[in-house]
């Protein structure tokens, strides 16, 4: 209706309206920016371990301790294992934005058997521990160090899931909107628990064989 | 005008989802930087205690829970492309308070549960309050 009068001055006053809507108006992000206040929740809960972890990490109770009980190379071999998972899922991403199918579902693969070989040699470590007596029962210490890397195992085995579930929705349905915006779900799950992982090695694993 | 400038507004709004979801593109460059800095950053902590170059505990805890914050902060720009942008400073905005939120809690047990230890433990000689403070991780 006022097409009348399209002044600069009225070019300018459009302008600034749509740099304002276009700002405000973001619907189809919202499962993006929710999941990832999802995760900083789940941030939340990895600090009140790593809490607990650092106040009862010193209480022994006569038994073993971390100098003990970690064998540090086989530490090294899955901070190797989870890092490599992190770069072939960031593979599987770019594939996707090419809109490669095959490819990506590969990168996919290669990630979850890297994130397999993880939790495999996380479990044959608890396994040794809790062999050795040093179980979760054992002590304060023992306790809080199972549950804040058992949760982040925890993690990891729901992620393998989550990504096998993906990738019979992909073979199925294709890339379709909906399947890759749950591929970039996970990849910020599967990115964000690799920086769990660094504060796991660096607070539990390094500083407890510190004497 | 006003029902134009809406339309008009919302095709542009529309290209840019389809485009990315609001993201910037993951590069290739992108992912094998942080890579790279993450293999640096994690190799050089286990170095340093597996082959024990610094002898003093507490200045190697303080020197490898450095790198682990670098490091995290690698990954979350390389990996998780945290930017001020993102979601229009949304997720940068809950990151923050996550973040305050993580230090509170961390700081904040450690340092009262270390003085209920060395303060309120019934019969707990001057020595061994000392033993503690060292073996506080």
């Amino acid at each position: 209706m006022s097409d009348m009068h399209a002044t600069p001055s009225a070019a300018i006053a459009e302008q600034d309206i749509e740099f304002w809507m276009s700002k405000d108006h973001h619907p189809a992000n919202g499962t993006l920016l929710g999941f990832w206040i999802y995760l900083m929740s789940d941030c939340l809960i990895f600090a009140c371990l790593f809490a607990t972890y650092g106040v009862l990490g010193r209480s022994y109770a006569g038994g073993p301790s971390g100098a003990d009980l970690f064998d540090l190379p086989l530490v090294a071999v899955n901070t190797t294992m989870l890092l490599l998972s992190s770069i072939t899922y960031g593979f599987a991403v770019l594939e996707m934005q090419k809109n490669r199918r095959g490819t990506m579902m590969a990168w996919l693969i290669v990630t979850g058997l890297f994130g397999a070989a993880f939790l495999g040699i996380e479990l044959f470590e608890f396994a040794h521990l809790i062999h050795e007596g040093a179980g979760p029962q054992r002590s304060a210490f023992l306790s809080s160090f199972f549950t804040l890397v058992g949760t982040h195992g925890l993690h990891v085995t729901f992620g393998i899931i989550w990504l096998i579930t993906l990738l019979f929705q992909v073979g199925r349905f294709g890339l379709t909107p909906a399947n890759k915006r749950r591929i970039m779900c996970l990849s910020m799950f599967w990115h964000f628990l690799d920086v769990v992982w660094v504060g796991v090695f660096t607070f539990v694993y390094l500083m407890g064989v510190l004497p | 005008m006003s029902a134009h400038i809406e339309s008009h507004d919302h095709h542009d709004a529309h290209d840019h989802h389809e485009h990315d979801d609001g993201h910037a593109p993951s590069t290739l460059k992108g992912y094998m930087m942080g890579f790279f800095l993450a293999v640096v950053l994690t190799a050089i902590p286990f170095w340093l205690v597996m082959d024990k170059v610094i002898p003093n505990s507490q200045t190697l805890a303080v020197v490898i829970l450095t790198f682990a914050a670098i490091q995290i902060v690698v990954h979350m720009v390389y990996f998780l492309h945290m930017n001020t942008k993102a979601e229009g400073g949304w997720s940068m905005l809950a990151l923050i308070f996550t973040l305050v939120m993580v230090v509170i809690t961390l700081s904040g047990s450690i340092w009262v549960m270390y003085h209920m230890n060395s303060n309120m433990m019934p019969g707990m000689s001057h020595e061994m309050t000392e033993q503690q403070a060292k073996n506080l991780p």
